[in-house]
């Protein structure tokens, strides 16, 4: 086998190898930290209730019959609040890759290991994404315990497509917004909760983005979390078929197209800049 | 994938005229942005800045040394004189504003992913995930580095046990160890990944004596059966007596002696007086303090 090819073997396993190590260490760390995860759980699904028990009480607010579905908005409201969970978790978890090293005061070894970045990158995303359908799961069948859900109608594996496609786009905005835990070591991590309650404020997650002033209509086209709702509403509401879900899909495709790359390049600036500057250090 | 260069096998490290400043008075973003660079003083000469603006610093001023392959080279100076920036430059964390360093011939510059695969870093304090056991921190770090699991495994065993850990802490949280457990911990995940250029910012401070020990005859092992060199920083003199082939001293990010622990003893002697190590520091940062003082 030529050098070269032997050459590219052996980078790849490593690549794996280094992943792997990233997905290993975020695991045990979840393992340790298990009464915080009882806690997040018990958060998530308590306002998720919350939010969900507006549609079963819409009736007795207004004092009289509702001239709506109250299943459809009850419907509309569990899958708002689950998307938003995944997609959330998603976000949370890859942006905080740079964050975490910064509370436990690794950064500089994980920095000075002789990993690429993209690798670096994956890892974190890899777990995100586990993490994050695992724990969704877990929310969904303990509302399903609260409320009848009707999937009679539901094209599960649509739905599937379009958060999927969904993810992408968010894993390049977490990369993006990781890199204000770099820049700015003692605030950055609180500036990523400005950036995700953005999210939900513009993308419609308890409501069609219609009712918003028409600048934030205007923004919340740009927001992928708007499609991936759309889109899941469309498939698990009224059953679109896959024809009908790629008006969904392919913009949430361009702007993973988008944001990925553009992550990757601003996170290798910030951390030239970090590096540069000194922002490194462990303390401040 | 084009073959990388040969390694340079003689020259472990090579810094030349290396500099890291901090708070230099920058050129506005509008020229920064058209290519304008900060302007960078001469070996100590800061430029004075308005009243009110940050003072700069010289926090590594010039500095240049030569490391042989299987040397251990002490860097000695006290507080704030630059020893961990320098170390910080020579690991890839911080970008020099002038100057170069080569390991093994390769310039971290050019090549920083390869130079990140020659060194490793012992810290002051010891970075851990905290809540996660010594083993599993020792599998985290060997895997970044290309040990797999199971061989990582079977040297943390070794290292660790040669180290003087309890074979109960190895799966408890970090946080439950002292400070030298942690310490050494450290010191083990070093080892694991068989760094030949190994750069250790004071490894045995807050150790009580008999892990000092320890960790020096750790070392003294690592250079002597696994052909590593070692930079350490250091303020323990007898430490640096005892372990170091040369040391040099450095003060306000200068280096103002760089020798063998027993030349330098010599260059001090008089009357027929004996110094020692501690001697030599204080007289050549001593001697530094007042001309700052006077000028």
């Amino acid at each position: 086998m030529p050098n070269t090819i032997l050459r590219g073997i052996n980078s790849a396993r490593l690549n794996a190898l280094q992943t792997y190590a990233f997905i290993a260490r975020n695991w045990h760390l979840t393992k340790r930290y298990w009464g915080w995860e009882v806690v997040w759980f018990f958060y998530a699904l308590t306002s998720g209730l919350s939010v969900v028990f507006i549609a079963q009480g819409a009736e007795a607010l207004t004092g009289s019959a509702v001239g709506f579905d109250v299943q459809y908005l009850t419907m509309y409201l569990i899958i708002g609040t689950l998307v938003w969970r995944y997609l959330s978790a998603i976000f949370i978890l890859t942006s905080e890759v740079i964050a975490w090293e910064r509370w436990e005061g690794t950064i500089e070894y994980t920095l000075m290991a002789p990993v690429r970045r993209w690798v670096h990158l994956v890892g974190q995303t890899a777990y995100s994404l586990t993490y994050g359908m695992i724990s969704t799961l877990i929310i969904g069948i303990a509302m399903a315990l609260f409320f009848e859900l009707d999937l009679s109608n539901a094209n599960m594996l649509g739905a599937g497509a379009v958060i999927l496609g969904g993810s992408l786009s968010l894993v390049g905005i977490g990369i993006l917004a990781s890199i204000l835990p770099l820049l700015y070591p003692e605030r950055g991590a609180q500036m990523t909760n400005v950036v995700e309650a953005s999210f939900l404020l513009i993308s419609g997650v308890y409501y069609p983005i219609s009712v918003l002033p028409e600048w934030m209509q205007a923004v919340a086209v740009l927001s992928p979390v708007t499609y991936v709702l759309d889109g899941t509403r469309a498939a698990l509401l009224d059953g679109a078929a896959l024809s009908e879900l790629w008006q969904y899909i392919l913009p949430l495709l361009a702007l993973g197209c988008v944001t990925l790359p553009l992550g990757l390049f601003a996170f290798r600036l910030a951390e030239n800049y970090a590096k540069r500057s000194g922002k490194l250090k462990r303390v401040g | 994938m084009p073959k990388p260069p040969p390694l340079d096998r003689q020259n472990a490290l090579l810094v030349t005229e290396i500099c890291k400043f901090f708070h230099l008075p920058q050129p506005p973003l509008w020229k920064r942005l058209l290519g304008a660079k900060m302007a960078l003083p001469q070996k100590g000469a800061l430029p004075t800045v308005a009243p009110g603006d940050k003072a700069p610093v010289a926090a590594v001023d010039h500095v240049s040394f030569r490391i042989g392959r299987g040397e251990i080279f002490g860097v000695l100076g006290p507080n704030g004189s630059g020893k961990s920036t320098l170390i910080r430059l020579i690991s890839t964390l911080l970008k020099a504003d002038k100057g170069s360093a080569r390991i093994f011939g390769i310039d971290i510059e050019d090549d920083e992913m390869r130079v990140k695969q020659l060194i490793s870093r012992v810290s002051v304090d010891a970075a851990f995930f905290k809540k996660l056991s010594p083993m599993e921190n020792l599998l985290y770090g060997a895997r970044l580095y290309g040990v797999t699991g199971p061989v990582a495994r079977v040297k943390a065993y070794e290292i660790m046990g040669r180290l003087g850990l309890k074979r109960s802490s190895y799966n408890e949280p970090m946080e439950e160890m002292s400070r030298g457990m942690q310490q050494k911990v450290a010191i083990a995940r070093a080892f694991l990944t068989s760094p030949v250029l190994l750069l250790l910012d004071e490894p045995t401070t807050g150790l009580d004596p008999r892990s000092k020990r320890e960790v020096r005859a750790f070392i003294e092992e690592l250079r002597d059966s696994h052909d590593a060199t070692i930079l350490i920083t250091t303020h323990d003199m007898e430490e640096a007596d005892a372990l170091c082939d040369r040391v040099a001293v450095i003060h306000n990010g200068a280096l103002v002696a760089t020798d063998s622990p027993e030349a330098l003893k010599r260059s001090i002697a008089d009357n027929g007086s004996r110094p020692t190590l501690e001697d030599v520091f204080m007289r050549l940062t001593g001697e530094q303090l007042l001309a700052d003082d006077s000028a």
